[in-house]
């Protein structure tokens, strides 16, 4: 055995460090949760980190999978060692090349963390959907179920490949293996160059396309020839099962590991066997174990190399005295017989039967079942729920397993109670909030004990929906055995909540075992903390005996200056409390790790963790419980009791984190959610909120204009409504043109406010005598929230500003209710308030098509839904269809509106004896749209409604359906940059150069937000970014003067926070505009670099600085005469310095590499300097009117009635 | 013309120093310095409390939001692949070590005594000639006294020369109420110059924005005589050199500056001005005066002018102000 190294790594890191090392050219797009695999790759390579042939890696990331799979396949084809990672739709994109690499017989193995695929609803969890869409490529499947099979597999399937020439999806499971850490023996280089050999490499390159000795390589062929060609490769397949096993010998010749193509465990007489792969397979091995050491008969089938399908190889390993199979697939497929695995089971079976091969005494009993879907949790008691079925006189067929079916009754029962977790392996789970520094320390934990012990240890983390004030729960385990439980933990010998408030909204200690220890971070002093809890934790403590530990963390922390990162000081704790390593010798290595974690980033930051180590002790105290419980306070019910049905019973269940227990018929069945349920979540997480002085308010409502989440409002009302109102409501008269005689509120929905201080910073009214104090000051929440929930409750009761009064400026728009209301947006998002701002100026009438990314996930993320209704039911209709189709799905909601526009007009003029000539005069004149006539055309179909209602025609009935649609609606195409400049922008542009009126609104953060910070198109010159670690090199793609090019798009350039007023007109402009519009708004982003609550103050630096110009291309202006180009912004001041200064990811290029920065700087300077010159000479540019028509020009297009 | 001088125990050809500025932190005008002649370089200071700002702004902004979406692990490339210590600094140190043959120092705003100490380390390590200790603390605590605040200065300097064997400059404001008396303790201490006297940023206001706005102005020949005057008082009162620092513009100014007993003449605002060049010319008309005033060397005029062996000595203290009022009479 060659010599190997011990380390804790997760799933993607095992992957990535074999393939990165077997491999020359790396072409990928990022994709949960793969994304890490590539993101590792492109580090190692920027270190100058070689292959085992002493090359280095070329990473490239491209504009999508799609782009990413043709890069792979013409690396493939000119003969280097090319490998990818992807997952779910990712995958699917991949399909169409992936038959032609299997076509080509071309050496490659891919990595997949396997993904659901998107149907219902997306998914970013784990299930087989996407690898079982390929199964039919042709490629070889392998698949992996622990973080150790994973790096072994990765390193098999790499020396497969070559050796088979079939080309190898490895798989694993996404997030469950994908982002497991755990304590792996590695392969070194050494190995893999024995592995892989060099045979099949030379033959590979050999192979290359080269003009020196040139092949042609993809010929169309026809019905003479093309079948024959195609089973020419045949050998191929019938010979990889043999050799992939060879491999696998020879693997276990230098690693110990021995694996098969199909692995049993279990009794060698065994009648009951359940056949699956995956990480699965390690927990229902854990059951058979268990079962088996009660002299069960039962066994497990692990299944290995899933393609080709070897039958022989199946059949040799299946114990001969099985008489019932159950065969467990991880993924759905509608409208077939059964899953996939299940029917090849069947089929191998049916083979071996029909063949007279069967190595098996009798013709077993073969069930097919469904179990694990997007991460379900799959628990050995559902591995003995199956076998139990499998004992039935009548086993069922085509079962699902870990939910409850009261639909179609497919789920079998499952004793929830039922653990077999030996005594021996610690259980430890952590509460953490999200910006805590929870998770890492927890992996720094399983790294210490993992390498400085000869225990084995697991970490798995769970993360809330939420971008912004989200929990973390992280599962731990350490034991004196490798560890294969691939589910969550559920007994804790030790439970941590390290945010108080958590107590108040969840379940904590429901994790917690008989006797566990129960650590607490509470800002209370140890004799208050047991009066603080909550009833029912004082209960659950008391019933379960459970040792209670306090610390009040963030008090500590922040008298060591580490504002809120309690990490430090809560691992100390944890490790002096559990034991598992002695004191003195984990205080060091805490200190050590600190080191490495935190060396580079500083003297200060280093000293101040070894302090709170130093400290925490001290603080740390044991809480000795009363032998009753001393408080009536009970957690607060989850939604209050007002909530509609829906939230009541389905979304408050989910907010608690139970959201298992919910059956099939609770849900919809297509997907389909209602909207406005974010408003019953009130989250409470704002540390401080604003206060209105009502005396030094200049009522600019630019405050309730920046709120990313609508938590700070404007009304104006009628001042006989304050007769009813709060003590302590707040109004104030309102001095505008408008409104005469009105009062004016600014109220903050205190329960909703995430704290970001943009609306403080924004504000422009200073107290002249103690400018510190404006007319918004933000105060602890605290002792506000209770007074502040009932005024703004009674706010929201005032009625709305009547629409057609109020001036279309950024402080009338502020007067229209916003129908998008408290996401799960970062607190400070930048690209929200323009969204809030759409649902304000259209949202009674808009669709929204919606790409997936950030404003997909806090705009559709469960629990809850942001987007609502205003008081007449109206409100945004939202969807998000994929990644790269929003601009044509987005075209799609046009041309289907446009359908019924028309058959709406046409049913008006069939009907018009029954309507009256007046009335169909009125509803079908074309006129410009505002929100006067967008009221008055409402009223007319009231009307009409009125009128049809005596009509007793069948057009009559359907005139009524479609009446609607007479109003005019507008329809959005919304995503980020990473949509519209790279993936998406095919069909971005393809709409654009059509004449439909949609608009499209790209919030621009310049980067890949929503999957941590990969570079896009839209990265700017100089920033450092994934995949662009020493900082972008080309210049920001100029997606706006592409699209003016058309000359017939209505294009604008926008940051709220420069000019706000501008941004409005955009808007209002672009809805107008009868065409498509596109609107690019700056979106300053957490992955920028610094405190938002800056974000203001950058978006002034960008644009003045000449990084981020203002614009407006209306074409309408060509026929008044006007250029139709008009520059809102001024020539670049100062330089593009002062704006990058304040943002890390410009900072970082700068710390790395002095030189480079500097010159990347002068070139953003250039850019900007040039950019503006090229505006200039738009701005000035009048193109030649159209001449008016005459009888000689031929007559302009039929026009489609209805728009 | 014999321009020698002893500064800090270094024998330097002449006074005049490229002073503490981002003028070190180009290559090309480093060595524009040396052509120039230039006797020695002060780079720019380092300031602890930014090196900590930063720090902690890095955990706060990209620490923070590791690990705590599912989606996204952190938002930035490669955790540990930049640093936020001294390092840039010190390889900058280096780098103009390597490329002149003139002394380099140092400079450090400390902010805490670990900080002093360690960045003064690393300094000497990375081969600074010398320190230049910038005692740059503008004291707003009603309940700090003057007492408390010359300690802590007095206690660093005492650290600091416990652990470094170079020589180490102290560069001190104007706001102290008994200077001979302070500059004496820093005597004491083992400092080796006094540098005098540290330009602040001036705060402005802005009425209109009720902000306040920050403000450099480069200096002038004008701000040199507050210097003369503290020269002249200190010189041959202490065993430390004395160098200055603000006003230095001409060959005049450095005659007059070392006349009132400085040892090294620091310029800044002028190379700024008028570029690195403007050295040379300063050494020259410095030269070309005591040529034609028959001087026999610079040596020769150190410290002529100060309050033990000038003139009318008066005209430094008191007595000259109610001078000036009688004759006003």
């Amino acid at each position: 055995m060659s010599i190997t190294r011990v380390m804790t790594v997760d799933g993607n890191e095992a992957v990535a460090m074999v393939a990165h090392r077997t491999n020359e050219v790396i072409a990928i797009y990022p994709i949960t949760p793969s994304s890490a695999m590539g993101e590792l790759s492109d580090e190692w390579s920027a270190h100058g980190q070689c292959n085992i042939w002493g090359a280095l890696p070329k990473v490239v990331e491209m504009q999508s999978e799609g782009g990413a799979a043709g890069a792979v396949h013409g690396s493939l084809q000119a003969g280097a060692l090319t490998t990818t990672f992807t997952a779910s739709q990712g995958l699917l994109l991949f399909i169409p090349n992936m038959y032609k690499i299997a076509g080509e017989l071309n050496a490659f193995c891919m990595h997949v963390a396997a993904r659901s695929i998107a149907s219902h609803a997306l998914s970013i969890f784990c299930d087989h959907s996407d690898v079982m869409a390929c199964r039919q490529t042709g490629f070889a499947l392998l698949a992996s179920g622990s973080v150790q099979e994973a790096h072994d597999f990765a390193a098999i399937g790499q020396a497969s490949t070559l050796q088979t020439r079939v080309p190898f999806l490895h798989f694993f499971d996404g997030f469950r293996t994908s982002h497991e850490v755990a304590k792996i023996e590695s392969v070194d280089d050494d190995d893999l160059r024995w592995l892989i050999g060099d045979e099949g490499v030379e033959h590979h390159r050999s192979r290359g396309l080269t003009p020196d000795h040139p092949h042609l390589r993809g010929t169309a062929q026809n019905p003479d020839v093309f079948f024959q060609a195609r089973e020419a490769g045949n050998p191929f397949y019938l010979a990889c099962p043999e050799i992939v096993q060879a491999q696998m010998d020879r693997f276990a010749e230098r690693a110990g590991r021995h694996y098969r193509l199909f692995d049993y465990v279990g009794a060698p007489d065994a009648e009951r066997v359940v056949i699956l792969m995956g990480s699965g397979a390690q927990t229902a091995e854990e059951m058979v174990q268990w079962l088996t050491a009660h002299g069960e008969k039962v066994g497990v089938l692990k299944v290995r190399l899933y393609r080709p399908f070897s039958v022989s190889a199946f059949a040799e390993a299946l114990p001969p005295s099985v008489r019932r199979l159950a065969v467990l697939d991880r993924t759905k497929e509608p409208g077939s017989i059964g899953e996939p695995l299940y029917l090849d089971v069947v089929a191998a079976l049916r083979e071996l039967r029909d063949a007279g091969n069967s190595p098996l005494e009798v013709d077993p009993l073969v069930m097919g079942g469904r179990y694990g879907l997007s991460s379900k949790e799959f628990t050995p008691a559902m591995v003995k729920a199956v076998f139990d079925e499998l004992c039935a006189e009548r086993p069922r067929n085509h079962f699902t397993v870990g939910i409850v079916d009261d639909v179609t009754h497919t789920s079998l029962s499952v004793d929830s109670e039922l653990d077999i977790e030996p005594d021996d392996v610690v259980r430890a789970v952590f509460f953490g909030l999200g910006s805590d520094g929870t998770v890492g320390a927890n992996k720094n934990a399983i790294k210490i004990i993992g390498e400085q012990t000869q225990l084995h240890a697991q970490g798995y983390f769970v993360y809330d929906s939420k971008k912004s004030g989200a929990m973390t729960i992280s599962h731990l385990r350490f034991g004196p055995r490798p560890i294969h439980s691939a589910y969550l933990v559920r007994k804790a010998s030790f439970v941590a909540c390290h945010q108080f408030a958590f107590l108040g909204r969840y379940d904590v200690l429901d994790y917690a075992g008989h006797g566990a220890v129960f650590l607490l971070n509470a800002p209370y002093p140890p004799d208050e903390v047991w009066d603080a809890l909550p009833r029912e934790v004082q209960q659950t403590i008391l019933e379960k005996e459970l040792r209670l530990y306090a610390i009040d963390a963030y008090k500590l922390a922040d008298e060591l200056g580490l504002g809120r990162r309690i990490n430090t000081l809560m691992q100390t704790c944890f490790f002096a409390i559990s034991g598992v390593l002695p004191r003195d010798e984990a205080i060091a290595q805490i200190k050590k790790a600190i080191e490495k974690t935190y060396g580079a980033k500083g003297h200060a930051v280093v000293a101040r963790n070894f302090e709170a180590v130093d400290r925490a002790l001290d603080n740390l105290h044991q809480v000795r419980p009363p032998t009753k419980i001393t408080t009536g306070r009970e957690r607060p019910p989850i939604v209050p009791a007002e909530a509609p049905d829906f939230v009541k019973q389905v979304t408050a269940l989910m907010l608690a984190g139970k959201g298992d227990l919910l059956p099939v018929s609770a849900f919809p069945v297509d997907g389909t959610w209602p909207v406005g349920t974010s408003k019953w979540e009130k989250r409470n997480i704002a540390q401080q909120i604003p206060v209105w002085d009502s005396d030094l308010c200049i009522q600019c409502n630019k405050c309730a204009m920046v709120c990313p989440h609508a938590a700070i409002r404007a009304k104006v009302f009628d001042p006989v409504r304050l007769e009813d109102a709060p003590p302590t409501y707040k109004a104030v008269a309102y001095r505008g043109a408008e409104f005469t005689g009105s009062h004016y509120t600014i109220q903050v929905a205190p329960e909703d406010c995430t704290g970001c201080l943009l609306c403080a910073a924004v504000c422009p009214a200073k107290d002249k005598s103690n400018p510190r104090h404006k007319a918004i000051d933000m105060a602890p929440s605290r002792p506000l929230v209770e007074t502040e929930r009932e005024n703004y409750a009674f706010f929201l009761d005032l009625p709305e500003a009547d629409r057609t009064q109020v001036k279309l400026d950024i402080k009338g728009s502020q007067f229209f209710e916003p129908l998008f209301e408290y996401s799960g947006a970062c607190s400070g998002c930048g690209e929200t308030p323009y969204i809030k701002l759409l649902t304000q100026l259209f949202g009674d009438r808009a669709l929204i098509a919606n790409a997936t990314g950030c404003s997909s996930i806090y705009g559709g993320n469960l629990p809850t839904t942001p987007y609502t209704t205003n008081g007449d039911g109206r409100g945004p209709a939202w969807s998000n269809s994929l990644f790269e189709d929003n601009a044509e799905f987005g075209l799609g909601f046009r041309l289907a509106l446009d359908r019924h526009v028309d058959r709406a007009r046409r049913l008006v003029i069939t009907l018009a004896s029954n309507i009256g000539e007046g009335l169909v005069d009125e509803l079908l004149q074309d006129r410009v749209s505002g929100e006067a006539e967008i009221q008055a055309q409402r009223q007319r179909v009231d009307e009409l409604r009125l009128r049809l209602a005596k009509v007793q025609t069948k057009e009559a009935r359907e005139l009524e359906q479609a009446a609607d649609y007479l109003v005019k609606k507008s329809i959005w195409l919304v995503g980020g940059d990473g949509w519209a400049y790279d993936i998406g922008f095919g069909g971005l542009d393809h709409v654009l150069a059509m004449d439909h009126d949609v608009n499209m609104l790209v919030l621009d953060t310049e980067v890949y937000s929503n999957t941590g910070g990969q570079q896009s198109k839209a990265t700017p010159i100089g920033a450092a970014a994934k995949f662009a670690v020493a900082g972008k090199e080309i210049s920001k793609k100029d997606l706006g003067l592409e699209a003016m090019s058309y000359g017939h798009a209505y294009v604008a350039r926008v940051a709220f926070g420069a000019k706000d007023n501008q941004t409005v007109h955009a808007f209002v402009e672009a809805d107008s505009f009868r065409g498509p519009s596109l609107i690019i708004a700056y979106s300053p982003c957490i992955a920028h670099g610094y405190d938002l609550s800056r974000g203001l103050e950058q978006q002034k630096l960008a644009v003045k600085s000449g990084m981020w110009p203002l614009y407006r291309f209306d074409p309408r202006r060509v026929q008044r005469g006007e250029p139709p180009f008009q520059l809102d912004s001024g020539a670049p001041k100062g330089s593009v310095k002062d704006y990058m200064r304040n943002e890390a990811r410009f900072r970082m290029v700068e710390k790395i590499d002095p030189k480079r920065s500097k010159h990347l700087q002068r070139m953003a300077q250039e850019d900007a300097l040039r950019r503006y010159w090229v505006y200039r000479k738009l701005a000035g540019a009048t193109p030649p009117a159209p001449e008016p028509p005459t009888s000689t020009t031929p007559p302009p297009p039929m026009k489609e009635e209805g728009r | 013309m014999n321009l020698s001088t002893t500064y800090i125990g270094l024998q330097l050809p002449h006074p005049l120093i490229a002073g503490a500025s981002p003028l070190a932190d180009d290559m090309d005008t480093v060595r524009k310095l040396e052509d120039a002649g230039a006797a020695a370089i002060v780079m720019r200071s380092l300031f602890e409390e930014q090196l900590v700002m930063e720090q902690m702004a890095s955990l706060r902004h990209l620490d923070a939001h590791e690990d705590a979406h599912s989606e996204a692990q952190s938002y930035f490339p490669g955790p540990n692949r930049f640093s936020l210590g001294p390092e840039e600094y010190l390889d900058r140190l280096r780098q103009i070590k390597d490329a002149v043959r003139i002394p380099v120092f140092g400079s450090l705003n400390g902010y805490t005594p670990g900080g002093w100490l360690d960045f003064a380390k690393q300094m000497q390590d990375a081969g600074a000639d010398a320190l230049e200790l910038n005692v740059y603390h503008i004291t707003t605590d009603p309940d700090q006294s003057a007492d408390a605040v010359e300690d802590q200065t007095v206690e660093m300097v005492k650290a600091v020369k416990a652990q470094v064997s170079i020589p180490l400059a102290i560069k001190l404001s104007p706001f102290y109420s008994a200077l001979a008396h302070f500059a004496r303790r820093l005597d004491h201490a083992g400092a080796d110059g006094i540098v005098i006297f540290n330009r602040f940023y001036e705060a402005d206001i802005d009425p209109e924005e009720l902000a306040v706005t920050r403000h450099l102005k480069l200096s002038d020949s004008g701000a040199l005589l507050m210097r003369l005057r503290w020269l002249a008082i200190l010189s041959e009162k202490v065993d430390a050199s004395l160098a200055v620092t603000g006003g230095v513009h001409t060959g005049l100014d450095a005659i007059k500056a070392v006349m009132a007993g400085a040892h090294a003449v620091q310029m800044v605002s002028a190379l700024l001005k008028h570029g690195p060049q403007h050295l040379d010319r300063v050494h020259s008309e410095m030269a070309q005066w005591l040529e034609d005033h028959e001087y026999e060397s610079l040596e020769q005029a150190q410290g002529s002018m100060n309050l033990i062996r000038c003139p009318e000595p008066q005209g430094y203290e008191r007595a000259n102000y109610v001078d000036i009022l009688q004759s006003w009479e």
